[in-house]
């Protein structure tokens, strides 16, 4: 039998009820290979000790009929865990400890997971490289000084690297998928409305959705299946009829139509892009899908409308952090300079950047030139993928415009960095599903992903074609453990 | 259309950040650059365009004003850096 580290979520509950592994054996095996990791920078807070404990608990009264039999899993730090240490990746949350936890978390402990540690991220999720984080920068399993994408960096690292058998992330404009394409891994952004962002610290609240990142596609739709639920407790959660995602997956898409957009055919594209994104749609027609041309015309106006919108929120939903509540508190001679130190020294740069914006473009007698154009473009964008839909029954893409970049090499950039997410973006605008698989290498042998885009709640059929091309692709990523030498 | 340093530190003050010079200068430079970005939305006519407001087609829930979780106020009060029997502590507001 391979390592257990390496096996997929399916292979080791398989283990698990088959009683080849204990939940014991497993969680060993992963605190073990962290041990040995740290250079990657996975973890901001790990709950190794207490896994460990769990995991020997679970051992002695097992449940084989839960879904996540003592599965040891590490999350994204932006998921409050209850007693347990949670950042957001930011200076201003290093000492917080929530006593309560995530509906989403919460769903994955009632079916037997085990938290392993807090995963790395951008600072608020605000971040394309997991550079903004205030714990540092995360090494990409795949080469040395990459970045593995952001802003769910630490997870897609720590989902490469082996480190946890799958995790979840956020994402608002990308940030499940653009690291998963960084990485040579699997993330699916859910419908907004499917996943209670109850207890996931606020970023963008009209576009933030959590969702699972793994090293397969099997594996997401068995944590899909676990973590999307209705919740009283987020007045966005919608009550709708969730599929048993895992047991409905399926390789037969033949008939059905898949829509290639002309307009992320964009400028300076390199043309390994172009390639890549060729092979998919060759891949989906041998999968027996129908490809179709579409228009989805306000591509272009995504980017623009989601740094007016995300800004806004953040703006908004960050005037939270006034050092009286929680999190870090400086010194200052009165209230309000209390206040603007505590703001000053808790957050990074790319966080008081979008603050800034967001505050700008809410400000009296600015409103309506930004936000509320914005909001007008975001219905635009809505309506284009409404059309498509009339036509198709999903739509394929590339994931991100490039392969993974070097720490570093676009930090000093902003609207460099922005552009990364020129594919995810419109995705979370209009409030659909996408997943990011792993389609080919650059010519440095960097991996590069493909995005399916769905119908809002049919994640099914988007796991079902990225099921289904997956087994053509047959991607392997080649990782050395180069940083354990 | 520029944002000059006079305007950022305006923001900065709305924002409750404050902002040395330096940090002003380099905010004032990425703002301008990623609103340059942002003007692009002026090419498009939306005055026939509803804003969408609500990404899922639903009225927000009602549910009963009835209390639901009690005697939380210990974890409430858990993560305050500064508090005093059942009260946050501020800076004195009042002279």
């Amino acid at each position: 039998m391979s390592e257990i580290t390496s096996l997929t979520l399916y292979e080791l509950i398989k283990n698990i009820k088959e009683k080849k592994i204990s939940s014991n054996e497993a969680a060993k095996s992963f605190v073990d290979r962290a041990e040995k990791s740290k250079k990657i920078n996975a973890y901001v807070t790990e709950n190794f000790e207490n896994c460990l404990k769990l995991s020997k608990e679970f051992d002695d009264k097992p449940n084989f009929d839960l879904k996540l039999p003592g599965i040891p899993i590490a999350v994204k730090d932006l998921f409050c865990t209850n007693e347990v240490r949670t950042t957001a990746g930011s200076n201003i949350l290093n000492n917080f400890v929530p006593t309560y936890e995530s509906t989403v978390t919460q769903n994955i402990w009632n079916e037997g997971g085990i938290l392993l540690g807090k995963l790395n991220c951008d600072e608020f999720a605000m971040g394309s490289s997991n550079e903004t984080s205030f714990f540092g920068n995360v090494q990409n399993p795949i080469a040395e000084d990459l970045v593995p994408g952001g802003s769910s960096g630490g997870s897609s690292a720590a989902l490469a690297a082996n480190l946890t058998p799958v995790t979840i992330g956020t994402d608002t404009g990308g940030s499940i998928r653009q690291p998963a394409s960084f990485t040579g891994t699997v993330g699916l952004k859910p419908t907004y409305g499917s996943c209670s962002r109850y207890g996931i610290v606020a970023f963008a609240s009209s576009l933030d959705q959590a969702g699972p990142m793994s090293k397969d596609v099997k594996d997401s739709s068995i944590l899909l299946e676990v973590i999307s639920s209705f919740d009283k407790k987020d007045s966005t959660s919608i009550d709708f009829k969730r599929n048993n995602y895992s047991s409905e997956l399926t390789r037969n898409i033949k008939g059905l139509k898949i829509g290639i957009p002309k307009e992320y055919r964009v400028d300076g594209m390199p043309d390994e892009i172009e390639k890549l994104w060729k092979k998919g749609i060759e891949y989906a027609k041998d999968c027996g899908a129908e490809i179709i041309d579409i228009s989805l015309p306000h591509t272009s106006y995504a980017l623009p409308t989601y740094y007016i919108v995300a800004p806004a929120e953040a703006s908004s939903n960050l005037a939270r952090y006034d050092g009286v509540k929680y999190g870090l508190r400086s010194s200052g001679k009165n209230l309000i300079d209390m206040y603007e130190k505590t703001r000053s020294e808790g957050f990074g740069e790319e966080v008081k950047r979008r603050v800034m914006i967001g505050t700008y473009v809410l400000s009296s007698g600015y409103y309506d030139a930004y936000y509320l154009k914005a909001q007008k473009v975001r219905q635009l964008i809505k309506q284009d993928f409404d059309q498509a839909y009339n036509k198709v029954d999903a739509i394929l893409t590339p994931s991100t415009p490039s392969s993974a970049f070097k720490i570093g090499e676009k930090s000093n950039d902003p609207v460099s960095m922005y552009l990364n997410d020129i594919f995810t973006v419109p995705v979370n605008l209009a409030g659909l599903p996408g997943i990011s698989i792993p389609a080919g290498v650059d010519k440095n042998n960097y991996p590069l992903g493909l995005q399916i885009i769905g119908k809002p709640f049919d994640e099914q059929t988007i796991l079902n074609i990225a099921y289904s091309m997956e087994e053509k692709i047959n991607y392997k990523n080649n990782i050395t453990d180069w940083w354990m030498k | 259309m520029t944002i000059d340093l006079k305007t950022v530190k305006h923001i900065s003050k709305l924002a409750r950040i404050s902002l040395d010079e330096k940090k002003a200068e380099k905010l004032s430079t990425d703002m301008n650059s990623i609103f340059e970005f942002i003007e692009k939305l002026n090419e498009l006519n939306t005055d026939n365009v509803e804003p969408l407001t609500s990404i899922a087609e639903t009225t927000l829930r009602f549910r009963d004003d009835k209390i639901t979780s009690e005697n939380i106020r210990e974890k409430i009060l858990k993560n305050s850096p500064e508090k005093n029997d059942d009260f946050f502590v501020v800076p004195k507001v009042v002279e």
